[in-house]
């Protein structure tokens, strides 16, 4: 324990106070540069506004009995332990909601990750037309969801296109109104809509895979399949990584596609999602308490998966 | 995300080709990315061929119509939805976010990369840390203080607050000054000269295209986004074009006429400005810009 308070004072204790001295205490306080600070003072000062501090809010609210009162009224907001946790856990319709987050996972993530690279590898090559693919790709990813669930409507609706197109093979009831078949189709949408975002991050990534190794692969007679499983894929797993874990937190987000796309959720249920079930109960019923605890057990939830799945894949 | 720091994005090269298969002309490929590509413009397209017929013909053969082409749809929503006036708004609304997001993301990019001052290693933590909160989640919170405390509803301000400086834009800029060689710094300093003034004349100058692909990142946000004005804005009159049209879907279209055709409509305004001008500026939105942290 001693030994280890060496005093770093020694020869440079007898030298007089001076400016340079001064100058290294305000630069251990501050930073050789202070001046950063009042750069970064308004973008620290907006996280702290509205990120950090509505997560504590959230968690605090979570805890109370919280409702919506007058601005500027005083009201007693006892704290009530894990009442709002026990109330949203036992609300058949948060399980529900959380259920079909599960649903919506397992389908939207490995369609993402596979249909992401596939069409990453695919354009990776010198191909002509490369410019347009890639826009092309990505136009769904810009457009709005209000834009894009618009025109799904009308290609799912009972008599839209897609039904035409199956003729007797349309499902009964349609898609959107088919409690088995609304929230796989929101997961086709999504990854639809998402896939461009997902297909640039595995652009960048294949261009840090050294060509060599395709090259020595080549060499040992892999064919393209072979050197996609061998050299493809375990050279861009962080890019893997970060695309399930942007795909959970997407999921996890889910609101205007149950919205608009299954009108509210529906049918019955059957296509809710947490922030659906969220902004049903905090803001439309008044009950931000509870709301406010189902929002934590989904970060918790959005936490926990990553963290698994940013092991397993980073497993060797 | 801890990978998401360690390369910066090369500025402006197109993504070179891993040339292993150069020789062989690769039909499946071909097929594969094709097929693709229809599938994601397919309904677009069907967006926009179905928003200028007069009645909505589902069967095969209306997705390639010959005559009864009108702009009666447009006239329709314009009529349920002001349509100028929420375009109006929803440029406010991003017009906003994109001000906030160069300003004050560009100064605190440059103090990540290039300044060492006290909290700078913990901003950056809690930059990457709030990439991985689902926003959404945030609401009620945000609700509470926005709407409830600070009475912000129906204005831009309370819409606007929220998304006012994109972490992610943040993020790119600290990329590109911390490409730029630290000579360059040292020399001006040397000259005297000051902080304010080496970002101003010498490093935002170098980064122009990083200024470029952050405002195109940055717009895709308050564009497109339904729930927060959603939640906050009660009078029409301030709703951006996403919100109203939504509105539109979910109360007045069952009872419209040609009930697709005029949400179509409004699908095809609100989507028009955001693919020209990923058109426009694609340059700019390339995987070497945008994914610059997955290489790793």
């Amino acid at each position: 324990m001693t030994t280890a308070t060496v005093s770093p004072a020694g020869p440079g204790s007898t030298e007089p106070v001076s400016a340079r001295r001064r100058r290294g205490a305000l630069a251990t306080l501050l930073g050789r540069q202070p001046l950063g600070i009042a750069f970064a003072a308004p973008y620290a000062v907006f996280l702290a506004a509205v990120f950090a501090y509505p997560l504590g809010l959230a968690v605090w609210i979570s805890f109370h009995d919280y409702f919506f009162a007058a601005p500027g009224a005083t009201v007693a907001r006892p704290f009530v332990g894990l009442k709002n946790y026990t109330a949203a856990l036992s609300d058949p319709a948060v399980r529900r909601s959380f259920v079909n987050v599960g649903i919506f996972l397992v389908i939207n993530v490995p369609l993402t990750v596979g249909f992401s690279l596939l069409l990453a590898t695919g354009l990776n090559a010198a191909i002509r037309g490369r410019t347009f693919l890639r826009i092309s790709y990505y136009v769904p990813y810009i457009t709005a969801s209000v834009a894009v669930v618009a025109v799904w409507l009308f290609l799912f609706s009972s008599n839209g296109l897609v039904n035409q197109v199956l003729g007797p093979l349309a499902p009964n009831p349609s898609w959107l109104v088919n409690s088995t078949l609304a929230m796989p189709l929101i997961a086709f949408f999504v990854t639809w809509k998402q896939l461009g975002f997902f297909i640039l991050l595995y652009l960048a990534a294949l261009q840090g895979v050294p060509k060599e190794l395709y090259e020595s692969a080549s060499m040992d007679g892999a064919g393209k399949w072979q050197s996609l499983r061998n050299v493809t894929i375990p050279g861009v797993r962080p890019a893997t990584t970060l695309v399930v874990i942007l795909s959970i937190i997407t999921g996890a987000n889910l609101f205007t596609e149950p919205y608009l796309l299954t009108n509210g959720g529906g049918p019955d249920g059957a296509s809710t999602s947490p922030v659906l079930v969220m902004y049903q109960r905090g803001i439309e019923q008044g009950n931000p308490d509870i709301a406010a605890a189902i929002g934590v057990l989904l970060v918790i939830g959005v936490l926990v998966i990553s963290f698994i799945n940013k092991r397993l894949l980073e497993r060797d | 995300m801890a990978q998401a720091v360690s390369t910066s994005p090369a500025v402006d090269t197109e993504p070179r080709p891993v040339e292993h298969h150069r020789q062989e002309r690769s039909w499946p490929r071909l097929v594969m990315l094709i097929l693709g590509a229809v599938v994601f413009l397919f309904p677009f397209y069907y967006m926009l061929i179905s928003s200028v017929q007069a009645k909505s013909d589902t069967s095969l053969k209306g997705v390639f119509p010959t005559g009864g082409f009108t702009l009666s749809n447009y006239t329709a929503i314009d009529k349920r939805v002001d349509l100028v006036r929420s375009l109006i708004n929803s440029g406010i609304f991003t017009g906003g976010v994109i001000l906030c997001t160069v300003v004050f993301g560009v100064l605190a990019g440059y103090a990540l990369a290039r300044l060492h001052f006290r909290g700078g290693g913990t901003l950056f933590a809690t930059m990457l840390l709030v990439q991985v909160v689902p926003f959404q989640l945030l609401i009620i919170p945000l609700y509470v203080m926005i709407v409830r405390s600070y009475g912000l509803s129906d204005s831009y301000l309370g819409m606007i607050l929220p998304f006012a400086i994109n972490s992610t834009a943040v993020f790119i800029f600290r990329q590109f000054f911390l490409q730029l060689p630290e000579d360059l710094f040292a020399a001006a300093r040397i000259d005297g000269a000051g902080e304010l003034r080496i970002l101003w004349s010498i490093a935002l100058p170098l980064v122009r295209p990083a200024v470029l692909t952050a405002v195109l990142l940055t717009f895709i946000g308050p564009w497109n986004e339904f729930l927060w004005p959603f939640l906050i804005t009660k009078d029409t009159s301030l709703q951006p074009l996403a919100v109203s049209l939504a509105n539109y879907i979910s109360n007045v279209a069952a009872r419209a006429a040609n009930p697709y055709g005029a949400a179509l409509a409004g699908a095809c305004v609100l989507a028009a400005p955001a693919v020209a001008l990923f058109v426009v500026f694609q340059k700019h939105f390339r995987a070497s810009d945008i994914g610059s942290g997955v290489k790793g």
